[in-house]
């Protein structure tokens, strides 16, 4: 039993290092001068110059400008469009209901992601080629939010919502009063799923953006990277680490909060 | 009679914001680009024309769909499975009393919130030979130099082996929540019973995680066609197109060659796998899984 144990919590560790490895060697890299790349000394002087030089190199402050503006509309815009739906399929009955739903559900399977030759195409015609409202447009209405937020408000209790139209509660008024305070555990944990995906997004933004002034950190990154390929791991590490930083350190402070709304929105 | 003429009054005016962002981004572009693989590719003046299935049979021909189509094959029978395992262990780990189990937690789950195109500019260096991670270590045992993302036989599962630590930890935190639903009780149950720590995993906790092995399992299959940002700054499908995948291989068609009804065309039969393997998967699991 003991000896289970041990064997079990070695390899835990084990993976957990490995799983460490990538972020803890961009730290290393991106903290210490050019020279110790490779070689690990506990002694190596610690310098900021490599962020200094990145940053300095490439308009991240611009691409951090475009990825905040791109991860707040999208989330705003999924939060207004999937309550609405959300609420639409979990209140009421209408004709029509169960096919809307299947629509609905088509975008898991078929996402923005693969349809990216014809929604090209789309924003041409609207003229919305390297803008950042282009980048976020096919992913504010995301079936994954509609979902998740529906089956929340399932679990309302009736009671409460015939309570409040028994008081003259207007529809928009439960569900600004009854349904969405129940739900912020959901909303917690689709709003922090939704900010990494689409910060992290890449292969869209590439597409639609070409200029400064539209592209977002990860479609920046990837430029910057290749202009530097061959010299400088340190520099390229230091901007890598820029590029996840905010995100990064907000998991780190909010990992509990984190995990736990995944699991109290009970997405399992 | 009223009542219900307003509910769905009210019900379509607060759907129909969404609808019709999902009409615009999703139906619509699905629907077109089944029509845009019946056309030819505007080019200049000349406009599409109907050339009926001229774009299916340069695809039978065409020797990088095929090979694209088999690497996207293997890219999926490596990384379902293993990625499917290791979250399952992280999350039996992480729920369990085991010693500094919030830094495991946050080790396993860190992946999920960096930015894949990020990582890849590590991973980058770890397979560089000679001087990279892994050869570093290699050279420690005395093994020769091996360039991993540069010869065919490896340059894939460089790639494979990217994507399963990218989503591991993302598929952790389903499993966790669905453990922490399990009711202590029977694990009590089973240790009186004198069971073992694998036959109470392999005949209670196993059978009870279903919805969520089929629900991991679908987001799985849906990663393995989508999970490409790595590829782009790693290999560009290189060398001789080894680590290519198909959405990979339809962003060069499209916006590299500028063939987009032969995009369409390759997306047509993206899409036909995905709703394929999402059928198949339902069957697959329908005896299997118990809802409450």
């Amino acid at each position: 039993m003991t000896y289970d144990r041990l064997l079990n919590t070695a390899a835990a560790w084990m993976l957990a290092l490995f799983w460490l490895l990538p972020l803890a060697y961009a730290v290393w890299t991106a903290f210490h001068p050019a020279a110790y790349e490779t070689r690990f000394d506990l002694l190596a002087p610690l310098t900021l110059q490599n962020f200094a030089q990145a940053w300095s190199e490439a308009p991240f402050a611009r691409y951090f400008l475009n990825t905040m503006i791109l991860v707040t509309g999208i989330v705003a815009a999924q939060f207004t469009l999937c309550t609405f739906a959300a609420f639409a399929f979990a209140r009421f009955t209408f004709p029509g209901k169960s096919i809307m739903f299947a629509l609905v559900l088509m975008q898991l399977l078929i996402m923005p992601d693969i349809l990216i030759v014809e929604n090209y195409r789309t924003m041409s015609q609207l003229g919305l080629i390297d803008t950042i409202a282009a980048i976020g447009l096919p992913y504010v209405a995301s079936a994954f939010g509609i979902f998740l937020l529906r089956q929340t408000f399932m679990t309302v209790p009736k009671e409460l919502d015939d309570a409040a139209r028994v008081e003259g509660c207007s529809y928009l008024g439960i569900l600004w009063r009854v349904y969405i305070p129940l739900a912020k555990p959901t909303f917690l944990a689709y709003g922090l799923v939704s900010v990494s995906h689409h910060w992290n997004n890449f292969v869209w933004p590439l597409i639609v953006t070409n200029s400064v002034e539209t592209r977002p950190l990860t479609v920046g990154l990837s430029i910057f990277a290749v202009t530097d390929s061959g010299i400088q791991w340190s520099i390229i590490n230091a901007a890598t680490l820029m590029t996840s930083g905010p995100l990064l350190i907000a998991f780190l402070l909010f990992q509990r909060q984190f995990v736990q709304s995944f699991m109290r929105a009970g997405i399992k | 009679m009223d009542t219900a003429r307003r509910q769905w009054i009210y019900a379509w005016l607060m759907l129909s914001p969404a609808m019709a962002f999902l009409i615009l981004f999703t139906h619509y572009p699905a629907v077109q680009t089944i029509l845009n693989s019946f056309y030819s590719t505007p080019r200049g003046r000349r406009e599409a024309v109907w050339i009926g299935l001229d774009n299916y049979q340069t695809l039978m021909l065409d020797d990088v769909f095929w090979k694209v189509l088999a690497n996207n094959f293997w890219y999926a029978v490596w990384t379902i499975p293993l990625s499917i395992i290791l979250s399952l262990a992280m999350a039996l780990w992480v729920n369990d009393k085991i010693r500094g189990r919030g830094f495991l937690r946050m080790a396993y789950f860190t992946p999920t919130v960096l930015p894949l195109i990020a990582v890849a500019n590590i991973w980058l260096f770890f397979y560089t030979p000679g001087f990279g991670l892994i050869d570093q270590i290699r050279g420690l045992f005395g093994l020769p130099e091996q360039n991993w993302m540069g010869s065919p036989d490896t340059a894939l599962y460089a790639m494979i082996a990217v994507a399963i630590w990218k989503e591991a930890g993302f598929f952790m935190i389903f499993y966790l929540a669905a453990l922490q639903t399990v009711s202590p009780s029977l694990k009590e149950a089973a240790d009186i019973e004198g069971a073992s720590r694998w036959y109470y995993f392999r005949r209670v906790l196993f059978p009870l995680l279903m919805p969520t092995t089929l629900f991991v399992s679908i987001n799985a299959v849906i990663n393995s066609f989508r999970l490409v940002d790595h590829i782009f700054v790693m290999t560009e499908g290189g060398p001789n197109n080894a680590s290519s995948l198909l959405l990979f291989y339809i962003y060069e068609v499209a916006f590299d060659y500028w063939d987009t009804a032969y995009a369409a065309t390759l997306t047509v039969v993206m899409i036909a796998i995905l709703i394929l393997l999402a059928i198949g998967q339902f069957f697959l699991f329908d005896r299997k899984v118990h809802y409450k």
